[in-house]
């Protein structure tokens, strides 16, 4: 029995370890993922005065504040039992699409593409942003002058672009001016011109050399969770959620309903909790017969939503679904669909900075506390997030509850790691590259391991059972 | 050709993503850094390439830059590690510097965290702690200068991207850096007349100002809500100088952490708020508003009521 350890996980959000280890013939026997963060937000956040929390819960994640900003906000609303004006609905729209495009833009080339770019067993010196800023100077100086000007847009909308303050209960502490508006426009094309470029960019010379990767490395079968509008078109601010199976049968439900579906596992060999579909029967991470496993972001929200409602963002969804089908299963499809992601948001920022709603001066609504629970969720780039907190007469937290996106692809991202490694590692022999290439599994799912870990620090473990060819049970391996 | 070493221990990421938000400069700053060791950008591993070393190493590196709070005995070990093979050590950001929101874990003992997360949050199907290999965690939530020797803080949730470029260019001219010893209210362009108009209440209404303007707006802790401002070190705005939060209209939370090493930010506050009349006995939750940030060793367990 040999053992390898990766660690750091890198070009991910948070820090983790890979353990490998191998059977005496020099094959997988299992694989771990060890997440090792810990802080403990659902019990700190308690006691806490509830309007603050959406200033408290930003800091799970610096990558994605916006989300857990605005699914904190929206829970503040229903505590409250308030709906923000339009235009306070608008701007928090507004800020979830630049962040969208924002972390999106991240993920693609500073985190996700290094792979990619320069190849998953490129030297590992080069096999990053700083390798691609080598390698394609122009396309780097754009990219970085585009995402920090999405921060930028971040900065005159809401007056911070990580760990903001203006989404509050009620609405938008901050109107958007006419004069910062006409600011915003020119920014708005720029990001646009990139999100054209980077889809037509990967569709020319990226896809088409990693096709045969995209079919093999980390492929799993599962089901997939999102929100949609009532007439079936993707929303990433509000909406319905939609559960859809593996086979792409589904049903819907009103996220403050989450507790009938969603249930967090507890593995005694695991400190990461695993989200599963109770409906869909009892937890299974085997990934030849997995059980109530379902998965999030961007892959997800384009299986489940029938449409997207911008022109261009749309036509990708078609040509995406006309090649692969729907539900479509290939892990490394989460960057195609990030790509589509950001083309929609990039047409979302300008159909609202062109709304003659965003810049009326009613964003807010006062509020008063109450005992009351409250339930928010949004979208964030990872997959779906939901805030769900409850408060005495004086609006002070008294539970907190976070289903975070990233915890909902745990058991999948062990699946999709056991599945490449047992496919690249056979009879002792790996290198650097083969090894990249199973970190490349994980790094499509774009994990936010502070995000996964706003609780509990631990082990994404495994739990093997190796099955004679007649299917009676010879071992069972776990990591203990 | 300066050699710099990355790490991040008990983080959200943001400190990381401020980096980034340098924007154009930093590529202009890039040919004359060398990355040795940054995992969110970069691959080097800490037991080899191949995970074929016992040990976690740190290339040799000028700079070390360390975000995050030490939360686990591995972060520890990792700090000492940085420690011996970077000459200079930045702790970048609050949680680095002060602990900052994880901190807040500080009220409670280790074992109540594990309570909530495993058998008392709504959707959980309630099991034991997990007693397998798990990572030793430190009793409570440490800042990095708590446990080694560190060389220049640059304090906020998250930092300014000037800051951290200034820092940057101060290194590579090899010219000190320093932050200022002045008060949030030092940059603020709110008016003040040093004497409160109404009890202190909540955050739950919009302030009164003027869309797009600053300058005529009556400060927040003068309109009744509690502004951290008057305790807390300037430097978030940047070169605009407007403090971010108030850009947002909204009050500050202490993210730059106290204005000075030594200063007592709760006495601070409650004398700030006392002389324009205010009774900060009225605030809710007191001790972890004042402490938001910074409560390494600062917050701990509370009897319970």
């Amino acid at each position: 029995m040999k053992e390898i350890v990766i660690q750091p996980v890198s070009r991910i959000e948070g820090g983790a370890k890979i353990t490998i280890k191998l059977d005496d013939d020099g094959n997988v026997a299992d694989t771990q993922v060890n997440v090792l963060e810990l802080r403990g937000f659902e019990r700190f956040c308690v006691g806490r005065p509830v309007e603050e929390m959406p200033r408290i819960t930003t800091r799970i994640c610096g990558v994605c504040p916006w989300s857990h900003h605005l699914a904190s906000a929206k829970a503040c609303d229903a505590v409250f039992g308030v709906t923000p004006p339009p235009a306070g609905r608008k701007l928090r729209e507004l800020c979830n699409s630049i962040a969208y495009m924002e972390e999106h833009i991240l993920h693609f080339y500073f985190l996700g593409g290094g792979d990619f770019i320069m190849g998953p067993d490129a030297d590992y010196a080069v096999r990053n942003v700083f390798g691609i800023a080598q390698k394609l100077p122009d396309v780097a100086r754009n990219v970085v002058k585009v995402r920090h000007m999405c921060a930028h847009m971040l900065e005159i909308i809401a007056g911070k672009s990580i760990h903001p303050t203006a989404a509050v209960p009620g609405g938008f502490s901050k109107p958007l001016t006419e004069e910062e508006r006409k600011k915003l426009i020119p920014m708005a094309e720029e990001a646009f011109e990139l999100a054209k470029f980077s889809i037509d960019y990967a569709k020319k010379n990226i896809f088409p050399a990693y096709i045969d990767a995209v079919k093999t490395v980390g492929v799993i079968k599962t089901g997939f969770l999102g929100t949609v509008k009532d007439d079936g078109t993707m929303d990433l601010y509000d909406g319905k959620l939609r559960m859809m199976d593996p086979e792409g049968n589904y049903e819907e439900f009103e996220a403050k309903d989450y507790l009938d579906y969603i249930t967090e596992h507890v593995e005694p060999w695991s400190y990461v909790k695993f989200p599963y579909n109770k409906k869909w029967g009892e937890f299974s991470m085997d990934p030849d017969n997995p059980s109530g496993i379902y998965r999030v972001n961007t892959l997800a929200r384009m299986n489940v939503s029938d449409k997207l409602s911008t022109p261009l963002a749309q036509a990708e969804l078609e040509e995406f679904r006309e090649t692969f089908g729907r539900p479509a299963q290939a892990t490394l499809l989460f960057h195609w669909a990030r790509l589509i992601e950001i083309l929609y948001n990039a047409e979302k920022t300008l159909e609202l900075l062109n709304d003659p709603e965003i810049t009326d001066t009613n964003t807010r609504v006062p509020v008063t506390p109450r005992a009351a629970r409250g339930v928010g969720c949004t979208e964030a780039p990872r997959g779906t997030l939901i805030h769900d907190y409850t408060t005495d007469e004086n609006g002070l937290v008294t539970s907190a509850n976070l289903i975070v996106a990233t915890c909902q692809n745990n058991a999948p991202i062990n699946m999709s790691v056991k599945q490449a490694a047992k496919m690249l590692i056979k009879d002792g022999k790996y290198d650097q590259g083969i090894l990249n290439t199973v970190e490349m599994t994980i790094r499509a799912y774009d994990p936010c391991l502070s995000c996964a870990s706003h609780d509990l620090n631990g082990q994404l473990a495994c739990k093997l059972d190796i099955v004679g060819a007649d299917g009676e049970l010879i071992e069972t391996l776990t990591n203990h | 050709m300066v050699r710099v070493a990355e790490e991040w221990f008990a983080v959200c990421g943001g400190c990381e993503v401020s980096i980034l938000d340098i924007g154009e400069p930093l590529l202009d700053l890039l040919p004359s850094l060398e990355f040795v060791h940054i995992p969110v950008l970069m691959d080097h591993k800490l037991f080899g390439q191949t995970g074929e070393k016992s040990e976690m190493e740190i290339p040799d590196a000028d700079v070390g830059i360390i975000t995050g709070s030490i939360r686990s005995q591995e972060n520890k070990e990792l700090a000492e590690e940085m420690r011996r093979k970077c000459k200079i050590i930045i702790s970048l950001g609050s949680c680095a510097n002060f602990g900052g929101i994880p901190a807040l874990g500080n009220m409670y003992p280790n074992s109540e965290i594990f309570d909530t997360a495993y058998r008392k949050t709504a959707s959980t199907e309630a099991g034991d702690d997990p007693n397998e290999a798990l990572p030793a965690l430190t009793d409570r939530v440490y800042s990095v200068n708590e446990v080694i020797k560190v060389d220049i803080s640059i304090p906020g949730c998250p930092p300014t991207p000037e800051w951290i470029a200034n820092a940057l260019v101060a290194l590579l001219e090899g010219k000190s850096f320093s932050l200022p010893e002045r008060s949030v209210c030092d940059d603020c362009p709110t008016v003040r007349e040093k004497k409160a108009q109404v009890n202190i209440r909540r955050p739950l209404q919009a302030p009164e100002f003027t869309p797009g303007r600053y300058d005529n707006m009556r400060c927040l802790n003068e309109q009744g809500i509690l502004c951290l401002g008057p305790a807390t070190r300037t430097g978030c705005g940047g070169s605009e100088k407007t403090p971010r939060c108030i850009k947002a209209y909204m009050p500050c939370r202490g993210c730059y952490g106290p204005i000075r090493a030594g200063a007592n930010p709760m006495v601070d506050m409650m004398g700030a708020l006392s002389s324009v009349g205010l009774d900060a006995k009225q605030i809710e939750d007191r001790m972890a508003t004042f402490n938001r940030f910074i409560g390494a060793g600062r917050l701990r367990p509370m009897p319970t009521r």
